[in-house]
């Protein structure tokens, strides 16, 4: 979220007086300061009539095929340019159901609060949940909150879930894609992980380097709207990056993938950190970003949709799915020469020359 | 990225690509000494693309891969004592000592850090006076002057909680070593050019001299690489052996004098062993005795047993060109990324996590 939407938020929704400035083990007890935290403020922001019942859990009602996924939010340090966990935690999983072709309708939210947390880091992470909530049409409707012994967790790591209704006309499974799709990456790469590098002990860097995060789910539902079952699959490549998880479709559908790197979009300044720190902005790890497969029928007209969204406007068709070396992404480098795209054996890691 | 696409041009690459196949008339091997340059080959799918007579042999100049496994043991025992923040540049977090590697051990709790500058292990020093900070210093010339600067800063601050792990290690003895083997059969060399630009090319005319290679001190973008490709195989076919300086924006003859001094204030030259290798005379540098508190080896008594290298591993002959990762019995086999038997197979650097990865082998 931009710092002016931070700031327009929390003015209109200011940190209640509290007797307590930071937030201790007796708050995730379930007794009286449990619900003094969550009664100071926390019910309200997220109020609506589902979690305004305050039953064991939530009642809801939905008539469909739906999409269900869950995710944890761990991310170091808390705060980053461009966002923070807790809008990181509502995006997240608010794309993966997008993923599925699906509207986020509901999310589940759970706090593992380290003791010492800042009631204001803490305020400043909600008011970022509830942004994001309603920029992506989705309801807070049950959540939990435990808090750990200091030394025992990272200052704070959210859990959501999220269930959603999947579109009448989308057909989105990796079994879908065929020899001849398109790729189409629908932005800039990278800039998610490079965010967080920029801001890590010992690695900081000055940039205006901002994570992509942000809700995809209006755009996703926009583009099978339009072009329904010739979206063949959707995707988000958030750990790993890019080139982990078209390596991980590849072997897993027995496809080949030929990529093109001067195709890649990516933005100057993310590329001159990566190349700073000798890291791959292929394997960095983004947030607001996905890749479709698509029939190349409708490729330029996919293309030029998710164009005209403001979380599309650097999407590019990076490459395609060819019945060659099946299992196999080829990226053809900048000067044509050829390489195999692989794995990593774990983290990539910055390296010394 | 300006002043870094022009060096990735396709259409000088072909133009340069084309001009080397039109130079060779007969198979060379060139050495490129340095694992940025495998990386950037490797990367940039270059070897495929020249012509069948010239064959790269990515040589010993992985930092990462040649930090003997005593010290990495060193490292971790250090890592795992209450006191020390242990410090590291990333990519040495993954190699394995003889029982764990400092990933391992940062998950057992020690307190390790990734830094990208060895200043910022001085800082981190000076607002933890309680702890032990200790940077590994790991690297070739290139890294030398950071970490001497380091301990130049510590010692100006009186610092008494910061000392280096040292386990510098130089290139032209590497380059004498590989030519004094009877088995290997390097026709030339490209020299790393961000070595050169901190040391300058003069060490190099007593090696063509002597073995009769040419040496191109090279760059590390695509185009330097192909440039200095095709500068080694004009000398070869024009029967020549001299020292030529193709990273001439950045390398001067003399190098920077600056951090040359730097380097000579705090390190000394002595032997050193190379993972894989051998003990190879005058090939690394020590801190020298003025700066005794802030040498790690000497602030901490550290005694574990010396392990031993896995016998199976014939990382010598890789890195000597003698032998091809694939020619390994384990490559692929035993010998993986995430379970490297040895040196080369334990940074994306070294020539057999390069050729692994570029043969598209898929972890299991």
């Amino acid at each position: 979220m931009s710092e002016n939407n931070f700031v327009k938020m929390k003015l209109s929704c200011p940190m209640p007086k509290l007797d307590f400035d930071v937030i201790t083990l007796g708050h995730g007890s379930g007794g009286v300061l449990t619900n003094q935290l969550l009664d100071s403020g926390v019910f309200d922001l997220l109020s609506n009539e589902i979690l305004d019942e305050r039953s064991d859990g939530a009642h809801i009602e939905m008539n469909g095929k739906l999409a269900f996924s869950t995710d944890s939010f761990i991310v170091s340090p808390i705060f980053f340019p461009g966002g923070n966990i807790g809008e990181l935690a509502v995006n997240g999983t608010v794309n993966d159901i997008a993923m599925c072709g699906a509207t986020p309708k509901y999310l589940s939210l759970s706090f593992i609060i380290e003791e010492g947390l800042k009631m204001t880091e803490f305020w400043d992470i909600l008011i970022s949940i509830k942004y994001a909530c309603e920029k992506a049409g989705v309801s807070v409707v049950t959540g939990d909150t435990k808090v750990v012994e200091k030394g025992k967790g990272d200052k704070i790591f959210i859990n959501t879930t999220g269930i959603g209704l999947i579109h009448p006309q989308a057909n989105i499974s990796e079994k879908n894609i065929a020899i001849g799709d398109k790729i189409i990456l629908s932005g800039n790469l990278a800039s998610h992980g490079m965010a967080i590098m920029s801001v890590r002990e010992g690695l900081e860097f000055e940039s205006e380097i901002r994570s992509d995060t942000t809700n995809l789910n209006h755009l996703t539902i926009g583009l099978i709207e339009n072009f329904g079952n010739e979206i063949h699959h959707l995707t988000d490549p958030t750990r790993g990056g890019v080139a982990t998880v078209l390596k991980e479709i590849a072997v897993a559908s027995k496809i080949g993938v030929e990529l093109k790197q001067t195709l890649l979009p990516i933005d100057n300044q993310v590329e001159g950190a990566c190349e700073l720190l000798g890291l791959d902005p292929l394997y960095v790890a983004n947030e607001g970003l996905f890749l479709s497969f698509v029939s190349p029928a409708i490729a330029d007209d996919f293309l030029l949709q998710l164009r005209n969204d403001v979380n599309g406007f650097n999407a590019a068709i990076i490459g395609e799915v060819v019945a060659d070396h099946p299992k196999q992404v080829i990226l053809e480098s900048s000067i044509g020469g050829k390489r195999v795209i692989s794995m990593l054996p774990g983290e990539q890691l910055p390296r010394i020359c | 990225m300006k002043y870094m696409s022009e060096y990735r041009d396709p259409e000088l690459a072909k133009q340069y690509l084309k001009e080397i196949k039109n130079t060779v008339t007969q198979d060379w091997k060139i050495m490129e000494v340095c694992g940025g340059q495998t990386h950037t080959l490797v990367k940039n799918g270059i070897i495929d693309m020249l012509p069948k007579e010239v064959e790269m042999i990515h040589g010993p100049g992985c930092p990462v891969c040649v930090t003997p496994l005593h010290l990495i043991d060193k490292a971790i025992y250090l890592a795992l004592e209450e006191k020390v923040i242990l410090c590291s540049f990333g990519d040495m977090l993954r190699v394995p000592g003889a029982e764990k590697s400092l990933l391992e051990a940062k998950a057992e709790g020690g307190d390790i850090r990734i830094l990208y500058s060895p200043l910022e292990a001085v800082k981190i020093a000076e607002s933890n006076p309680d702890k032990e900070v200790v940077f590994f210093a790991v690297g070739f010339e290139t890294t030398a002057p950071a970490n001497a600067l380091s301990v130049i800063h510590a010692h100006r601050k009186n610092l008494k909680n910061y000392s280096i792990l040292a386990s510098h290690v130089l290139v032209p003895p590497a380059i004498e070593n590989v030519m004094e083997d009877p088995d290997s059969h390097i026709d030339g060399f490209l020299a790393a050019g961000h070595v050169c630009t901190i040391m300058g090319n003069l060490e190099y005319y007593p090696l063509v001299e002597k073995y009769k290679v040419p040496i191109v001190v090279t760059g590390f973008e695509p185009l330097d690489i192909l440039q200095g490709i095709l500068m080694v195989v004009r000398q070869l076919e024009a029967k020549k052996a001299e020292v030529e300086n193709q990273y001439v924006r950045i390398v001067r003859e003399e190098g920077n004098l600056e951090a040359q001094k730097m380097i000579y204030d705090v390190f000394e030259i002595t032997d050193r062993l190379w993972r894989g290798m051998e003990v190879i005379p005058m090939s690394g540098y020590k801190v020298k005795d003025k700066y005794a508190d802030f040498d790690a080896t000497i602030k901490f008594k550290v005694h574990i047993p010396e392990a031993e290298e896995n016998q199976d591993c014939i990382a010598g002959e890789i890195m000597k060109g003698i032998k091809k990762p694939v020619q390994c019995p384990e490559f692929g086999k035993k010998c993986k990324p995430t379970n490297p038997l040895g040196a080369p197979m334990v940074s994306s650097e070294g020539a057999c996590a390069a050729y692994f990865h570029y043969s598209g082998l898929v972890e299991a």
